[in-house]
């Protein structure tokens, strides 16, 4: 249990302690324990390190709260460094070494050769192309990066308001607290230009000032953690791995905007981040940090979670709102909007996880430093999920404008297997295809809508040649199709026609008026839903039509799928290379194949139910598709 | 029917204050323990916080993580996902069905064990294509390696 503190002296005697015990530990391991790292079993490497260090009488702590006193090896659980794909990752400090697919067994060696010995152990290290990088920062994933929001999530002991508060957390909160009046702090926020990162993209400054104008004694502020977009996971790493930080930016959006009482509404699929967000809060509650009169300012704040239960839909404001309050979670006719009124009826500040993220170091670090990147529209970084066909799928942040071709090809390493590019879909479900054409757009909030995609939350899947465009297409639409809520016609109708008439495309049974058919259904849908879901909703298949008409146009009239992913529309053909091994005719559960030995083999199309299995068997990649 | 232990309940309702607004934290409560919302439960539930049967259960049936149906004791949720959905995990789901004796119309297997469910998105893209089962995260499914867990889990139960 910790101390409470009472005033702004107790927080400066207790956040010096904190840097004196940081600065103690003359080296740090930080094992990786986001989702991924902990799904290739970092946990267990984690304790197996301190058992190392135990066996040879080495000082180590796992946390400053119970700090050794002296010099000793801080041995950490921190949030996502962001390069899953070479996961499980660890980081030693000062050095910045950074460890790629270690393993348990790797605990020994990591001991006594990098801790104790001040050796590299090249094995573990990144290599690419034939050359080592053994710092963290040099590695090309990470040197193109701008790294604000995400600046800690790696770094530092991801449960632990000591470590926060040693490189400088809640001293924005206090400044806020202490020296700044409401209106400068919504002056600092307008000035920096930051737009909301959920979405849409309206000035956090303008929404706060709104709820603040409002008279009424209660307010709330709410955090928008149900990061539902396929493909997306900024705001869950953020959550996992720097939770104060969101925290700290909810509480000064409450000083503010004199609201009291905030909620973050967190996915139920994101377990974890609801489990290191609640020990930041208790931590807060415990320091005083979060409760009545915050250190002596006069100034209270509290802090609920709630776990969401598997709704894309309770994403859109409203409807959120709605979900918190206990109800089905549907979006509601606006106005009256949520600044006025919002969850409980009440003037509300709802803004998103990265959003609030970046708010304190904006008030520590001033509106000109924040403008200092990205563009005069859209200033600031932009933290995306970089998955799909990609080398280096992970989590990365770059300044708003930063080209999909220095995202795709400079940080994400190109495509996978060598295959060619097709698109990128940016911005999930509500969000459209970027094709090569837009490679060398700089991406911000305007330039993206006017291609006919949005930047969204930040999801951004790369898609290569064998990825068919109807099919994705139909995904898209199919998702909307069950998360829809039914409650207004335009969506719940006109998605369910437009899935139909994409299913009958792949299925083979497409006509030629099906196309103008989905473009006007689309444009029908944007412009009559009730929430901005339903408006978006339709963007995916608009943006493929646009992009890759020729593909609907092929499987409408050739009845082909290029990519041979609509299964009705392939058939599966053994080409000359094929040496009569009779691997495929022995696998094929319908007995399609015949040949003889050493001879090339045939496929009867009448009897191939087209499951695959051959051509995943084919030593020699002799079957071929489409 | 199971017996539902009504003192649990009542322990679930006293720890949310009986408060009408916390009815999804609540109905989380009750689904974790029981793996499912028993009937029973609910109709109690919505006689202790004041509120209709029907708007509880109107509730209970809008968001997805509910299930009034029993479910097995391995939950497993497919990652349907974009990045798991290019990366093809409609073969590992397919892989499931089979192994598990489950299918698109049949959550459940016959011996209770396995429940398939299809998710959005479980926010691990990077892993892809990914299933949880239960709370653990098992990464870069292949059909195969899908086979093997469930014939491993099938030998720990």
């Amino acid at each position: 249990m910790r101390r409470k503190l009472n005033n702004l002296e107790e927080f400066r005697a207790l956040k010096a302690k904190c840097i004196q015990a940081h600065e103690a530990e003359k080296h740090k391991v930080l094992v990786c324990c986001g989702t991924g790292c902990m799904a290739g079993g970092n946990l267990a490497l984690y304790q197996e390190l301190q058992k190392e260090m135990a066996a040879h009488g080495a000082a180590y702590e796992v946390s400053l709260t119970d700090s050794c006193g002296g010099e000793c090896v801080g041995i950490k659980r921190s949030g996502c460094h962001g390069f899953c794909e070479m996961g499980p990752l660890v980081r030693i400090e000062p050095e910045g070494w950074l460890y790629t697919k270690c393993k348990v067994e790797d605990a020994k060696e990591i001991v006594e050769k990098s801790i104790l010995g001040g050796e590299f152990i090249e094995r573990l290290g990144y290599h690419l192309n034939g050359e080592l990088y053994k710092r963290q920062e040099d590695i090309p994933f990470y040197k193109k990066q701008t790294r604000r929001v995400l600046e800690h999530c790696g770094h530092i002991d991801a449960e632990s308001i000591e470590e926060y508060l040693a490189i400088g957390g809640y001293e924005a909160l206090m400044k806020c607290l202490f020296e700044l009046t409401g209106e400068q702090i919504i002056k600092e926020v307008s000035d920096s230009g930051l737009r909301g990162r959920g979405g849409a993209g309206f000035p956090a400054g303008r929404k706060w000032e709104q709820v603040a104008a409002h008279k009424e004694p209660v307010k709330y502020i709410v955090c928008n953690g149900d990061e539902g977009d396929p493909g997306a996971f900024m705001d869950r790493s953020c959550m996992e791995g720097d939770p104060h930080k969101v925290l700290e930016g909810m509480i000064i959006a409450g000083v503010a905007t004199g609201s009291t009482e905030g909620y973050i509404y967190v996915r139920a699929e994101y377990p974890l981040a609801v489990s290191r967000l609640k020990i930041a809060i208790q931590q807060c509650e415990e320091l005083g940090i979060l409760g009545d009169n915050i250190l002596g300012s006069g100034k209270s704040f509290h802090m609920h979670i709630n776990k969401g239960a598997g709704a894309f839909v309770c994403g859109e404001g409203s409807a959120m709102t709605a979900s918190i309050q206990g109800n089905r979670g549907m979006p509601r006719t606006k106005p009256p909007r949520t600044v006025d009124q919002g969850l409980f009826e009440k003037p509300t500040c709802l803004n998103n996880v990265e959003t609030f993220a970046n708010v304190p170091d904006i008030i520590k670090k001033g509106a000109a430093w924040f403008r200092s990147v990205g563009t005069e529209g859209s200033p600031g970084t932009k933290a995306f999920a970089l998955t799909g066909n990609v080398v280096n799928t992970g989590l990365i942040e770059v300044p708003m404008g930063t080209t999909l071709r220095e995202v795709v090809y400079g940080i994400g390493g190109g495509i996978k297997n060598g295959k060619k590019f097709k698109a990128v879909q940016i911005g999930g479900p509500s969000g459209g295809c970027l094709t090569e054409e837009h490679l060398d757009l700089p991406m911000d909030f305007d330039s993206l809508k006017e291609v006919g995609a949005i930047i969204g939350s930040g999801g951004l899947v790369v898609i290569d040649e064998d990825s068919c465009m109807v099919n994705m297409a139909q995904f898209f639409m199919n998702f909307i199709c069950e998360e829809s809520c039914g409650k207004c016609t335009p969506c719940r109708e006109g998605t369910t026609r437009m899935n139909e008439i994409l299913s009958r495309i792949t299925q083979g049974d497409g006509r030629m008026s099906d196309l103008d058919e989905l473009r006007s259904l689309g444009k029908m849908i944007q412009v009559s839903s009730l929430c901005g879901l339903g408006k978006t909703a339709p963007n995916p298949v608009l943006s493929t039509l646009d992009n890759f008409e020729e593909e609907y146009i092929e499987h409408i009239r050739d009845k082909r799928c290029r990519c041979g992913v609509c299964k009705a529309l392939s058939s599966y053909v053994i080409t000359d290379k094929c040496i009569g091994c009779t691997k495929c005719a022995r696998n094929c559960p319908v007995n399609a194949i015949t040949g003889t030995v050493r001879h090339k083999h045939v496929i009867d199309t009448n009897v191939c139910i087209k499951c695959g299995t051959c051509k995943a068997n084919c030593p020699v990649n002799a079957i071929k598709e489409g | 029917m199971e017996k539902i232990d009504m003192k649990f309940i009542d322990s679930v309702l006293e720890h949310h204050d009986f408060d009408r607004t916390n009815i999804i934290a609540i109905m989380q409560d009750v689904q974790e323990k029981y793996r499912y919302l028993p009937q029973d439960a609910l109709t109690y539930i919505a006689k202790k916080v004041g509120m209709s049967e029907s708007k509880l259960y109107g509730v209970a049936t809008f968001y997805g993580n509910f299930s009034l149906d029993t479910k097995g004791k391995y939950v497993m949720k497919v990652c349907r996902g974009t990045a798991c959905h290019v990366r093809k995990s409609s073969n590992v789901l397919q892989a499931l069905y089979e192994a598990t004796g489950t299918s698109e119309k049949k959550a459940t297997s016959d011996d209770g064990l396995f429940s398939i469910e299809i998710v959005s998105c479980l926010g691990a893209c990077g892993l892809s294509p990914v299933v949880m089962v239960n709370d653990t995260v098992h990464a870069a499914m292949t059909p195969d390696k899908a086979r093997e867990l469930v014939a491993q889990l099938r030998e720990g139960a």
